[in-house]
């Protein structure tokens, strides 16, 4: 071992998802401010290995050091994060695509707590050519771009650790250059800073000092690179690499050959002619034109964003064209021909197949949707299983699997039905150099033996120069089109990377944009060192980046904005108007079988009350049955023969009511309605036939209606409505948070930062108890101005209570948002979770006080029976603060139960 | 169409395998459609029941203690016999829905027939019990006034006028709540759950791969639209037959086909307008946020809670858009008055309609969906 110190440490180091054995008792040194790059295919535990020296993933057997210290330590971690930066894998995955570039940088620099602005910041957007789209949002960045920006935010806080995964995977050459020309021009501003690197390119990995070859999740040789080849005895590092694997890993060893073309006859595979895209202002293809022979591969290369896939889109008919046409096997596109779909498979750049099928389960429902019946799908499912050597994963989740072999199973999907054309749409990004052979080995055999036509665009220079022809597309325009050697005599003296850059830089310069770093413009030395905040300080100020940073992504949602804010409102009315317990006007009917002067005034009674709303006669006792069953009328009066003789004798008149019961309360009110009418009624009746009223009770009974004593629905809901509007909304808002965030995978900023779950909890939590106590001031606004409900006691106790309401009800969204898997059920479990015990339990529609059981502990065990005291207290009942007290102190503590479930639901490491 | 068919049927299947893979899911929706129906149909009932009482007794007689008898269950618990001056603080914390104030002497009053007056305070917040409640209390005190001054004959006569309700004779909240509280849970499962699996396959980009493949938007929707459906109507009528009747022991009248079938078109409405909202949400927090006002109105102001009658004339036209509103009436036509197809045609064919509408308006806008996410 040598004798310099180590950045990072391995020893023992095993990991397993679930049944699939990532690492096998790795051991590695990764020696200080040296550069290493583990180097291997997809899948062998690259991915792993990194992440467990960032801290990203828990440890699960062995020993991981990281600057001086185990890396299972919670204490360490904490100490050694400021000091370490991580990027994962993917294109800009670490980053916020709806916040701009310096919102990004200002975001991790927040959240390790060094300024976010300043000169040190603008040399790195300098120093990354980024400096002249500081207001672009992050999503809309090139991809080459995104990682450049990554990498600024990886280092703004000037870390000892740099460890970057994967980072120029998918990116264009040009951009590739001028991502490690840059980690150069860093490592030589700060020669102390060690960097660890993954990479599936050999060729990139001869840059660096140390190279560790990782095979099967075993480190097979680490050394410097000339100690690698003298050890295989190779002259290059592909070489080495594959006489280090076991003879039954590698791949073939034939030398790729490219047959030559035989032109086919018929009209071309592909016709496009001025094809023009515009989103808005912004043109994304720019009168395109080309013209693609059956059989012929043609390959489709430029930077990322240049339009390429927007082309794809417009060919696949996915996107409408907005200018030019194209035609598809001698068919126009876009007129939704389902018989030449048939002839085409398309491959996405991302994986667009189901994660929750198995691989066979993707390919067979492939197979089944274009039309190959039962036998034959199984049958084109077991070959292509075979044809891409997936047979060893068949049953897995896609999930699961490496992102090489995602590729070749999206690519197996999109030839299972034997197109004619394919397009393909960056097929081999991300996919290892042995396993992209084998992929070219495959189109070339459909292209040169089946006569399929392949449109398929790459980032790699290799596999340019083995299409027939290429085109070069940069911004929207084709720069050029011809054959690879072609191409690469008239500017590149040969070589094809070269002429590519050229052309690419020429069109930049022409743009005025920046090709490259200036090298003065490299950060230099250290700024003066401000005096650390205390841990309290630092902790508040994290908790305020993540706020902050939430805020932000809000605001540039309008769409979410809006809804958090105005569908309150908009809600608030609704209800207000719309639940009301207020019978009025209700339809009935009379049979009068007496049809005496006497009933005839009874039935007047009724339909001069305005609770009731006359409706012509009944007809006889079916006619009662059948227009309350037709939910015509609700009421039927059914007064039978002798009722005015009887009331003149001086006897009890017979009537009968009838009452449509489907609606407990409206039948019960109604019934309680009729007897008021009915009473008086025969009141007067008998004391005008008979000069004499009826016998009354020596009593006064006096109903006194508090708190509402116009027994308006409206000053009892609306308090109500409040308080289920300030709970579903605020849950809702932060219920997909957290696990948006896992589903995005920015959750891993989290992971490797000094911020503790409970501040990234808490900076979450923050902008929406704001938005709730907007909402609540704008609903109380609202509730007085439209329906006259003013708070008539503490206006105090009402905003304490609301703001407590509103922190537990954002709180209860962020549990949610902890132990839910998508975002699906978050939606669904926010709705059934809140809705239930603050429609029922609470003391909306029912009084709490009559509950009991179950019942009775559901409206207790949540918030929003609390508020409801408050607020039906000060809105109706007009009390003061002090008849709070113990509401506050349970919404509070809901709010930190809450926050504490959630804190311990929630692991700050991946798995 | 066989083609269609079929298709329809493969991606429908690949929903299941979907849903099957999520068990917070599963476990929500057996919550929802078991716990959630039972705790709601037992616990709340819009008729006075188990009400909070107290008795402010200042004459502590024979009538008094008589009326205090008369208050039971299940209308009224046990009357809790208050001081004078708890009475305020015992209403304001909403403790007690009545309190009975009986003046001193008022037995002795009222049988020399000096007309007492009898005080019944009402919290008038709860809109749902105080009404009723008071006059069911007025009536229980007259009854036992008047028995102590042994009256009866032409007053008991106008007092209860012979009053029935058709189709649910006891007025039992049970039924109509445990019924609701089903049909509540599928308009919040079926928008959640088909707008999200819309609204996923944009965001995982599979719904681009679908759209290149021989396949329609009505197949990819279809798919969508049975499948998810299946399920939830599945998870509706066991509910009903092991919660609502076996559970809660509500007898389920009228013809169980015809309710189903019902309930099957409901389902078409409310997954089609699924599809819809998920073609203009561009995100999952966005498709949350756009259900929420959606369906707590359609639940809300169906005519379940409160009828459709006493809402204002816009709204009563407004929510004839929404589906919810015909069930609720298809429903009560067939669990409460045994109404057949005679009767609730229209409320399938006005279903049928806006499901139609929905779907038409959603599958016009599934392109332009894809063009606006890229």
């Amino acid at each position: 071992m040598p004798a310099e110190p180590l950045a990072a440490r391995l020893a023992g180091v095993t990991h397993r998802y679930g049944a699939t054995l990532a690492l096998d008792a790795v051991d590695l040194d990764v020696p200080a401010g040296l550069a290493t790059a583990v180097i291997g295919p997809d899948g062998v535990g690259k991915s792993t290995l990194l992440a467990l020296v960032a801290g990203a993933k828990r440890i699960q057997q062995g020993t991981v050091e990281a600057l001086g210290g185990s890396m299972a330590l919670p204490r360490h971690r904490d100490t050694v994060s400021p000091r370490i930066a991580y990027m994962p894998q993917g294109l800009g995955a670490s980053l916020y695509a709806t916040l701009s570039v310096r919102e990004n940088i200002a975001f991790f620099a927040r959240l390790f707590g060094v300024p976010a602005q300043g000169e040190r910041i603008d040399r790195l957007l300098r120093a990354t050519g980024l400096s002249p789209f500081p207001d672009r949002p992050a999503g809309k960045l090139s991809g080459g771009m995104k990682q450049k920006l990554a990498l600024c935010c990886a280092l703004v806080h000037e870390p000892d650790l740099l460890v970057l995964d994967e980072p120029t995977t998918g990116v264009d050459p040009l951009s590739r250059r001028q991502f490690w020309r840059l980690v150069d021009e860093f490592r030589a501003e700060r020669p102390g800073m060690t960097v660890l690197v993954s990479t599936a390119y050999m060729e990139e990995a001869a840059r660096f000092d140390r190279v560790v070859a990782l095979d099967e999740g075993k480190a097979l040789a680490q050394g410097t690179l000339p100690e690698l080849l003298a050890r295989a005895g190779a002259a290059t590092l592909e070489a080495a690499y594959r006489s280090l694997q076991r003879p039954e890993r590698r791949g073939p060893d034939a030398a790729f050959t490219v047959e030559p073309r035989v032109p086919r006859e018929g009209p071309p595979a592909i016709d496009a002619t001025g094809l023009t895209k515009r989103f808005g202002d912004f043109v994304a293809v720019d009168q395109v034109s080309f013209r693609i022979e059956r059989g012929e591969i043609f390959g489709f290369l430029g930077s990322n964003g240049c339009g390429k896939t927007t082309t794809m889109k417009m060919l696949t008919g996915l996107l409408p064209a907005s200018e030019g046409e194209a035609h598809l096997l001698g068919a126009p596109v876009g007129d939704g021909d389902i018989e030449v779909r048939r002839r085409v498979g398309y491959m996405s750049q991302s994986f667009s197949l189901y994660e929750e099928l198995t691989v066979r389960a993707n390919l067979a429902l492939h197979g089944r949707l274009y039309g190959l019946p039962g036998r034959e799908a199984d049958a084109a499912t077991s070959q292509a299983l075979e044809r891409f050597d997936l047979s060893r994963v068949a049953d897995a989740l896609p999930a699961s699997l490496p992102l090489g072999m995602r590729q070749r199973l999206q690519l197996a999907a999109a030839c299972l039905h034997r197109p004619e054309v394919l397009i393909l749409d960056e097929p081999t990004s991300g996919v290892d150099p042995g396993a992209r052979d084998l992929f070219w080995r495959l189109l070339l055999d459909l292209s040169r033996r089946e006569g399929v036509t392949i449109f398929v665009s790459t980032h790699f220079m290799n596999e340019a120069a083995r299409c027939d022809r290429i085109s070069l597309m940069d911004a929207g325009r084709v720069l050029a089109v011809g054959a690879p050697a072609e191409l690469a005599a008239e500017r590149g003296g040969g070589d094809l990377e070269e002429a590519f850059v050229a052309w690419l830089e020429e069109a930049a310069a022409s743009r005025g944009e920046a090709a490259g770093p200036a090298a003065s413009d490299a950060p230099r030395a250290r700024p003066a060192e401000a005096p650390p905040p205390t841990p309290m300080a630092a902790s508040g100020a994290r908790i305020a980046a993540f706020a902050r940073r939430e805020a932000l992504e809000l605001w540039r949602d309008p769409i979410r904005l809006a809804f958090a804010v105005l569908s309150p409102l908009l809600l608030l009315v609704t209800f207000g108007y719309g639940i009301s317990f207020d019978v009025e006007r209700l339809p009935f009917a009379a049979l009068d079988r007496d049809r005496s002067a006497e009933s005839r005034e009874f039935i007047a009674a009724f339909s001069s009350s305005r609770y009731f709303d006359e409706r012509r006669p009944l007809v006889s006792e079916f006619d009662i049955d059948q227009r309350l069953k037709a939910g015509e009328i609700r009421l039927a009066i059914d007064i039978a023969p002798n009722f005015g003789r009887d009331l003149m004798q001086g006897r009890a008149p017979q009537m009968s009511l009838w009452l449509d019961g489907s609606n407990t309360f409206r039948a019960e009110t109604a019934r309680g309605y009729a007897q008021g009418v009915v009473i008086s009624a025969l009141q007067d009746l008998a004391r005008r036939s008979t000069g004499r009223g009826l016998e009354v009770l020596p009593l006064s009974i006096e109903p006194r209606f508090r708190y509402n004593q116009a027994f308006r629905s409206v000053f009892a809901i609306t308090p109500g409505i409040i308080m289920l509007l300030l709970m579903l909304i605020p849950a809702m808002l932060t219920a997909v948070g957290v696990v948006r965030e896992k589903e995005m995978g920015s959750i891993v900023n989290l992971a490797v930062s000094p911020a503790t779950v409970g501040e990234f909890l808490l900076g979450k939590q923050a902008p929406y108890v704001a938005i709730g106590f907007v909402t609540f001031i704008t609903l109380s606004l609202l509730a007085g101005l439209v329906f006259g409900v003013w708070p008539r006691g503490s206006l105090l106790a009402l905003a304490c209570g609301a703001l407590l309401y509103v922190a537990a009800a954002t709180a209860f969204g962020l549990l949610v948002s902890t132990f839910v898997r998508t975002q699906v059920a978050a939606i669904f479990a926010t709705a059934i979770l809140t809705i239930l015990p603050a429609v029922n339990f609470s003391g909306l529609l029912y009084p709490t006080g009559g509950l009991e059981g179950v019942s009775r502990w559901m409206g207790l065990l949540f918030p929003a029976s609390w508020f409801q005291s408050i607020s039906i207290g000060v809105f109706a009942k007009g009390l003061p603060l002090n008849a709070f007290l113990v509401d506050f102190a349970a919404l509070g503590a809901f709010a930190m139960a809450f926050m504490a479930a959630a804190r311990l639901l929630l692991r700050k490491q991946e798995a | 169409m066989s083609r269609w068919f079929a298709n329809v049927f493969r991606l429908g299947l690949k929903e299941l395998a979907s849903l099957r893979r999520d068990t917070v899911m599963t476990v929500l929706v057996v919550y929802a459609f078991s716990v959630a129906v039972y705790s709601v149909a037992n616990g709340t009932r819009m008729d006075v029941h188990n009400a909070s009482i107290a008795v402010v007794d200042l004459d502590r007689s024979m009538l008094s203690a008589r009326i205090r008898d008369a208050l039971r269950p299940p209308f009224f618990r046990t009357p809790v016999l208050i001081d004078g001056s708890e009475l305020d603080a015992g209403m304001d914390r909403g403790a007690y829905t009545f309190v009975i104030q009986v003046p001193p002497r008022f037995e002795a009053d009222l049988l020399a027939g000096r007309k007492p007056s009898l005080q019944i305070n009402v919290d008038a917040t709860a809109m749902t019990q105080a009404l009723t409640g008071a006059s069911y209390i007025q009536s229980i005190v007259a009854q036992e006034c008047a028995a102590a001054l042994g009256m009866d004959g032409l007053l008991t006569a106008a007092l209860e006028p012979t009053s029935r309700a058709l189709f649910n004779p006891n007025l039992e909240g049970v039924w109509f709540t445990a019924v609701m509280q089903v049909i509540e849970n599928v308009t919040i499962l079926s928008i959640v759950l088909v707008g999200a699996a819309v609204v996923r396959e944009r965001e995982h980009g599979t719904i681009e791969h679908l759209l290149v493949m021989p396949l329609r938007p009505s197949e990819i929707a279809a798919a969508k639209i049975w499948a998810n459906g299946a399920v939830i109507l599945l998870a509706a009528v066991l509910s009903l037959h092991l919660v609502v009747r076996l559970a809660l022991g509500v007898p389920i009248p009228g013809s169980t086909a015809l309710f189903t079938a019902g309930a099957t078109i409901y389902l078409f409405a409310v997954t089609s307008l699924g599809v819809l909202i998920a073609t203009v949400a561009r995100s999952m927090p966005q498709l949350g946020l756009l259900a929420i006002p959606i369906f707590v109105v359609m639940n809300l102001l169906s005519g379940a809670t409160t009828p459709l009658e006493t809402m204002p004339q816009a709204l009563q036209w407004i929510m004839q858009l929404s589906p919810s509103t015909h069930f609720v009436a298809f429903a009560q036509a067939i669990l409460y008055r045994g109404a057949g197809i005679d009767i609730v045609w229209p409320q399938m064919l006005l279903m049928a309609g806006i499901g139609a509408l929905f779907l038409g308006v959603a599958l016009a806008r599934f392109r332009s969906m894809l063009e606006a996410q890229s």
